[in-house]
């Protein structure tokens, strides 16, 4: 229960609330960040920056971990091939990142905030997964 | 605090918004087990992803999201944000849902998680989002086609 539900409903809360307070649900701001060539807005370098440095101690901490605190074990990736595929849904996705300002995070904490506006651009992007899915075959 | 040469950035805000990303992606790791990875976690409660995580837990997290962005938005008096038009936010809603399934991660996973670890996958991945990012702007705005009103 704790580690099910809890634990996700507690992180994507702060996560969201982060999100917000760095400027992330403000596709002014994104696209600002993005416009390198042009007038660029570094908030969101530092937004990163604060995220990696955090998650940089975790990862120290869970290599002297056996199992998480709440749960029997960890589930994280543990590939280091690359792909076209990787990087091809990579650059699809900063095109779609740079056209609106906005990336999945911010597209759901910004339904409370724009709901109708943030609406639209999540189940665009749940079209777009579901049409991934289709194609390798799983209906 | 403001920026010398960039009057617009808000340093500390990013940087106190990067710091509670930071801790709950910590929390997810270290609590959960498991990488906040905001794209994975999305397709997986709408049952567009397999995966060892149970739905109820990706739901949790992803309705966690705008109820964090409430609760900030509640306690300060902020304009609103402009959005992109409804055409612009499908053709970029698709676009992202396409990439970030194929490309297994987005701005969370590869960005926070994937790099703090120095994952190979998720420094190309973060190097290739950025830089087609930081062209779809560039020559947006080259074309004059702006999105937000």
């Amino acid at each position: 229960m704790i580690r099910e539900t809890l634990v996700p409903l507690a992180a994507g809360t702060i996560f969201g609330a982060g999100l917000t307070i760095g400027g992330m649900t403000d596709p002014a701001r994104v696209r600002g960040f993005l416009d390198l060539f042009g007038n660029w807005d570094p908030t969101l370098a530092f937004v990163m920056g604060g995220a990696v440095l955090v998650m940089a101690l975790a990862w120290t901490v869970q290599r002297k971990m056996l199992r998480p605190v709440f749960g029997e074990g960890f589930s994280l990736p543990d590939r280091s091939d690359l792909t076209p595929r990787l990087i091809g849904g990579s650059a699809l996705f900063g095109i779609g990142w740079g056209i609106a300002g906005l990336c999945p995070g911010p597209g759901f904490a910004a339904l409370a905030i724009a709901p109708v506006s943030a609406a639209i651009f999540v189940a665009a992007m749940l079209g777009g997964m579901l049409l991934v899915r289709i194609m390798e075959g799983h209906g | 605090m403001t920026l010398p040469g960039f009057p617009d950035a808000a340093p500390l805000a990013g940087l106190a918004g990067g710091v509670l990303i930071g801790l709950a992606s910590a929390l997810m790791l270290l609590g959960a087990g498991r990488i906040a990875g905001v794209s994975g976690i999305a397709a997986r409660a709408f049952g567009l992803a397999d995966g060892s995580q149970p739905r109820i837990g990706a739901w949790a997290f992803v309705l966690g999201l705008p109820l964090g962005a409430l609760i900030v938005t509640s306690q300060t008096s902020a304009a609103a944000p402009a959005f992109a038009g409804p055409v612009t936010l499908v053709v970029a809603g698709l676009i992202v849902g396409i990439g970030t399934r194929l490309g297994s991660g987005c701005t969370s996973g590869h960005g926070v998680c994937g790099m703090s670890r120095l994952s190979q996958r998720s420094l190309v991945a973060v190097a290739t989002f950025m830089a087609t990012g930081f062209a779809t702007v560039a020559v947006m705005n080259a074309l004059g086609i702006g999105v937000l009103s």
